[in-house]
């Protein structure tokens, strides 16, 4: 039973309401800074002090608050500001100058600096700003991501106000079986990789006898090029923290575990302060909201190895162990945690969870395709214009995920593939970027769905060296327990730098495709399983990138530092920065007269054509 | 004194092997590496044996074993930043503290780290000093960032 005299959910959602309510129509200035780990690197806590400073000398009364990621990381530092009477607008770019500009003109003035917004909230357009909803990035159907940069996220309240935990209410009046059919019904698959129907999951575990059972988030977000979970988790937590309560109960689980990153500290942090927030309003510890239902969640920080993202490997490290995976069956959910049933579910899929407890299993399996129900959230970056989290519904195809919501390629160069799936997964050529993506198309075409990176390539990306990277990667993080993964990886990875340095020969292709086939199939867990396939598919889609290095000792891209020469153009005008970075003294040449670079003594490490701020060095 | 662990291991209950990591990583919290005296605390403490503990902890990239410099300096090596250049940035920085990576500068100042991905792949590529992040980083930029943390 709660506490006496505890308000029930209820009192507590009202109180919350209205404390909403009164921030839309508030008489004072709320200034909204998107301060999740993206913002901090592009400098938001700069843009911060520069408001404080300025609310200091000019005497201002303004709600400073800092937000989660509201996705369009390309624009970060992105503030929000609502004046008294006046629509929400969202700016982009806010560096110390911005701040100024806005605090002169909008926060003292009548003028809200059109070209610095990135649109207005709501209905309401202004003169010379567009509702947000004409961004593309912000203008997708969220479900998951609907709270993220609007509400902060240390308050339960915002949360709680904006339908949190509506859901997990309606869960507790249905029976668990109930809710697991719900799950069933609308389709939800796992958003980790493999696509595994999530109320099925949940059932096999049900099912199995024994009153001990476990719920494990997997935040174990190690694919390189992938941050939807640190986004989400960071932005809003409660979420996540609704969805593991549902999965708790509908499992018949007392305890869930959050595994987590450590190089995720804000993330972290945001799952602890959520923790103690629901354990003193009742939400968490024993017999739930006067419910029979008790449950716990318990953090444990990631030290550092990809492989803990594979299930066997993440339970062994919360048992204190190496991180290294078993043999199945049994599958986890007949014997997983401490030998007891376990689900592992993905951060995406139990933050799904509530949403479709809350708008209930027929209308969320309206949005999606056909097998593959629901919205995902994919994290754009590489050569695009526009980086950020974006949350599509599934089905969308990749040319409109990145040319219409991620406006296309930097510097209008040639798109050359789409890698989506991490080390995991592989590239999908230009040419076929009509696919939907969904579970099986992605599948057809060589690579997987994954948690949801998707890194973008143009024409200055080598795929030889691509597909090095990925597996060097894999083959690092290796834990060395199965030999097909342990030493087929490193073979691998051999031949692979051998056609980099214009040493490979024409039979090496054969060799790889021969034991990238030994790795798959004879590995112990999915690292292995899918550690070919970055090279795969780009030997399937690319393979005569690998014969121009092989054949013609070149590299079309002009990337493998063994297959390309620097040299000076008679754009030059002598500033000598090249020089004076070159750690080889490979470049020589007087003041304000052309360079030339001694190919011989050349490292070919790049330093100068990254420093020239007149783009007269070239690269062939 | 690395060999004072007690007020770390007192958070924990005793004998219980679930909590091996996580002492681990308090321990490192607190002295910036895992001595091998520290590593005998530990071993009393839960039980599990010095040998063990040894395996466990090298299993996992987070955790070292010698003390690192003043400031860490870590590069990611993420797809999105491997793709705008990371590996670049990372051999400069192996350059100015004349050091590889995992290596910790002769006057204690530095210590040079790769990541695997801090996940700020949009602002790529990125360096973290410390508990500082800093996006969109060049060669240049990065020769700057590290004169700032200098002496």
């Amino acid at each position: 039973m709660p506490m006496l005299g505890m308000p029930t959910l209820g009192e507590l959602r009202t109180k919350a309401l209205a404390e909403w309510q009164a921030l839309e129509q508030n008489d004072r200035t709320q200034v909204l800074i998107g301060a999740a780990t993206c913002g901090q690197a592009a400098g938001a806590l700069d843009t911060i002090k520069t408001f404080e400073d300025l609310q200091a000398k000019h005497g201002l009364d303004l709600m400073l608050t800092k937000v989660g990621c509201i996705g369009v990381c390309y624009l970060e530092p992105v503030v929000a500001i609502r004046k008294p009477g006046q629509p929400m607008i969202l700016y982009g770019n806010v560096d110390k100058r911005a701040v100024n500009l806005l605090t002169q003109n909008w926060l003292m003035g009548e003028n809200p600096c059109a070209d610095l917004a990135i649109g207005v909230f709501g209905d309401r357009a202004m003169p010379g700003i567009a509702p947000i909803s004409s961004n593309r990035m912000l203008g997708t159907e969220r479900l998951i991501l609907r709270n993220c940069g609007i509400i902060d996220p240390t308050r339960f309240e915002h949360y709680l106000a904006r339908g949190g935990y509506i859901g997990f209410e309606r869960a507790l009046s249905l029976s668990p079986q109930q809710v697991i059919d719900e799950v069933k019904k609308a389709g939800l698959r796992g958003r980790g990789g493999a696509g595994f129907p999530t109320g099925t999951k949940w059932q096999i575990c049900r099912d199995q006898p024994g009153k001990e059972k476990y719920l494990i988030c997997n935040a174990d977000e190690g694919d390189p090029g992938a941050f939807m979970n640190r986004s989400l988790i960071e932005g809003d937590p409660h979420v996540l923290l609704e969805g593991l309560l549902i999965g708790g109960y509908a499992l018949g689980a007392k305890e869930g575990y959050v595994y987590i990153r450590a190089e995720y500290p804000l993330a972290v942090q945001r799952l602890r302060d959520g923790i103690k927030q629901l354990h003193e309003l009742g939400l968490l510890g024993k017999n739930i909201l006067g419910s029979d239902y008790s449950f716990d969640i318990h953090i444990r920080e990631g030290a550092g190895a990809f492989v803990c993202g594979e299930e066997s490997a993440l339970m062994g490290s919360i048992e204190g162990k190496r991180g290294m995976p078993r043999s199945r069956p049994p599958f986890p959910a007949t014997s997983g945690l401490w030998g007891k049933p376990t689900v592992i579910n993905n951060v995406e899929t139990l933050s799904t969870v509530p949403t479709v407890m809350r708008i209930g299993a027929e209308e969320y399996a309206k949005v999606g395709a056909d097998r593959s129900k629901g919205t995902k959230t994919f994290a754009l970056a590489g050569k695009v214009k526009n980086t950020g989290l974006v949350e599509v519904p599934l089905g969308t195809t990749l040319r409109q995920i990145v040319f219409d919501i991620g406006g296309g390629i930097l510097d209008d160069k040639q798109i050359k593939a789409v890698q989506t799936g991490g080390p995991s997964g592989g590239c999908i050529p230009a040419d076929r970027l009509d696919i939907p993506v969904d579970y099986e198309s992605l599948t057809a075409a060589g690579t997987i769905m994954g948690s949801g990176g998707m890194i973008v390539m143009d024409e200055g990306t080598c795929m030889v060296d691509v597909a090095h990277y990925f597996l060097s990667f894999t083959q690092n993080e290796s834990c060395g327990k199965c030999p097909p993964c342990r030493i087929g990886t490193k073979r691998m990875l051999e031949i692979l730098e051998r056609i980099k340095a214009g040493q490979g020969e024409v039979q090496d292709v054969e060799r790889l495709e021969a034991l990238a086939k030994t790795v798959k199939s004879g590995s112990l867990c999915g690292l292995g399983h899918t550690a070919a396939n970055p090279v795969l598919t780009t030997l399937r889609y690319f393979r005569d990138e690998y014969m121009a290095h092989i054949v013609e000792h070149r590299c079309p891209a002009a990337v493998c530092p063994a297959l390309i020469t620097y040299q000076v153009t008679d754009d030059c005008n002598g500033c000598t920065l090249c020089a004076r970075m070159c750690p080889n003294n490979a470049i020589a040449g007087e003041k304000k007269q052309k360079h030339t670079i001694d190919t011989k003594a050349c490292i070919r490490c790049g330093a100068c054509y990254d420093a020239c701020n007149y783009n007269a060095i070239v690269v062939h | 004194m690395e060999t004072n662990i007690e007020h770390i291991l007192t958070q924990y209950p005793k004998n219980d092997r679930g909590f091996l990591i996580p002492i681990l990583q308090g321990v490192q919290t607190f002295y910036g590496y895992i001595s091998p005296e520290a590593v005998d605390g530990i071993a009393a403490f839960t039980g599990v044996s010095a040998g063990e503990i040894f395996g466990v902890a090298s299993f996992y990239a987070q955790f070292r074993f010698t003390r690192p410099g003043k400031h860490t300096v870590k590069v990611c090596l993420g797809t999105a930043c491997h793709v705008r250049g990371s590996g670049r940035i990372l051999e400069l920085m192996e350059r100015q503290l004349k050091i590889k990576d995992g290596g910790t500068t002769s006057d204690g100042q530095f210590s040079l780290e790769r990541v695997a991905c801090f996940g700020c792949c949009a602002l790529a590529p990125v360096l973290v000093v410390d508990k500082d992040v800093h996006g969109r980083m060049s060669s240049t930029k990065a020769q700057k960032l590290l004169k700032k943390y200098e002496g």
